[in-house]
């Protein structure tokens, strides 16, 4: 049984791998890499590594994905830059010959990790691994990676949270609207909101620019009496 | 079944991985067999995890998802900036650091 489910998904992880790899559109590419990484957390239950499995569907196919997705349709709509697409600029530059020699580097590649792996002098590669025994805090289980996460390796742990931290900051500074706001078209667009909305009810708007200067620029201004001067609604 | 078959899994996915890395043009994809490399190396620490019955290999395999989910946030951030600027998206254009 566990066989038939190691053969089943490991095909599910290949077959994603090389998805990602072979598709020209970059949103078939994530949907395969979903396929990938649902295939590999199969995997992971095999290996009873429970809590890492869980992780990785919740944190990696959920989360990340749907990161990738949203960037995919903000930036990828263009279908430009994609394989098959070699503009003249890179065809002049010799990029033909990426391709064999990529596939030359990544088999070289395969070859010495196979070498290595089945010329190994271990003699546990070729077992199933360490007697284990089902419990509710062996192996896997979510309070023995919790226990380690918080004693052995708490420094590791402190020092990802500081890593998380930093990347949420420059991922903000990364992706901002440059050139102030008030060089961006988006905002001189009324929708039906803005004409519905009394006005002092503090809006993005209103907070940024005072309530007096977004009320002459007409945000406001199709209704009938204003509340008292000053509003203040917020 | 045994460790084995999972490592040379594990090899396999991240060979293929390198090859999209050294082959594609589009960020978005490198980034994503940037993820297949990673995923290849977790797959192999979490074999040899098992192999000696210790969870350090999959603590560290969570420290490495987090790394990999950083690593995401600031490319995919990297990417949006580079579609702001009306600049392609393309590695072989943006070579200016090449120098």
């Amino acid at each position: 049984m566990s066989a038939v489910l190691f053969f089943i998904a490991a095909i599910g992880v290949i077959a994603g791998a090389i998805g990602v790899v072979t598709f020209s559109n970059p949103f078939y590419s994530v949907l395969a890499l979903v396929g990938h990484l649902l295939s590999l957390a199969v995997l992971f239950l095999l290996l009873r590594a429970e809590f890492v499995a869980a992780a990785q569907v919740v944190v990696y196919a959920g989360a990340v994905m749907v990161l990738y997705v949203f960037v995919v349709a903000y930036v990828g709509g263009e279908e430009q830059s994609l394989d098959g697409t070699l503009t003249r600029r890179s065809r002049s530059r010799g990029a033909d010959g990426r391709k064999p020699t990529g596939a030359l580097f990544a088999g070289v590649l395969l070859v010495e990790l196979l070498i290595a792996l089945l010329g190994s002098g271990l003699k546990a590669v070729s077992g199933d691994g360490a007697p284990y025994a089902p419990g509710p805090t062996t192996f896997g289980t979510p309070a023995y990676i919790g226990n380690l996460l918080l004693t052995r390796f708490l420094l590791v742990f402190e020092a990802s949270s500081l890593l998380l931290l930093i990347a949420a900051v420059g991922g903000v500074v990364l992706a901002r609207r440059r050139g102030g706001l008030g060089e961006d078209d988006e905002r001189d667009r009324l929708t039906p909101l803005d004409l519905l909305r009394p006005r002092g009810t503090g809006t993005m708007v209103e907070g940024v620019e005072g309530l007096a200067l977004a009320h002459a620029r007409g945000v406001g201004e199709l209704e009938d009496e204003s509340p008292a001067a000053g509003g203040g609604g917020w | 079944m045994s460790i084995g078959w999972y490592l040379a899994v594990s090899a396999i996915v991240f060979c293929t991985g390198a090859f999209g890395v050294m082959t594609r043009r589009n960020p978005l994809v490198v980034l994503l067999c940037l993820e297949l490399m990673l995923n290849g190396a977790n797959l192999s620490l979490i074999a040899f995890s098992r192999m000696w019955g210790n969870g350090d290999g999959q603590v560290l395999a969570i420290i490495v998802m987090t790394v990999a989910a950083c690593e995401v946030c600031i490319g995919l951030g990297m990417i949006v900036a580079i579609h702001r600027r009306r600049l392609p998206i393309d590695v072989d254009e943006l070579r200016e650091l090449q120098g």
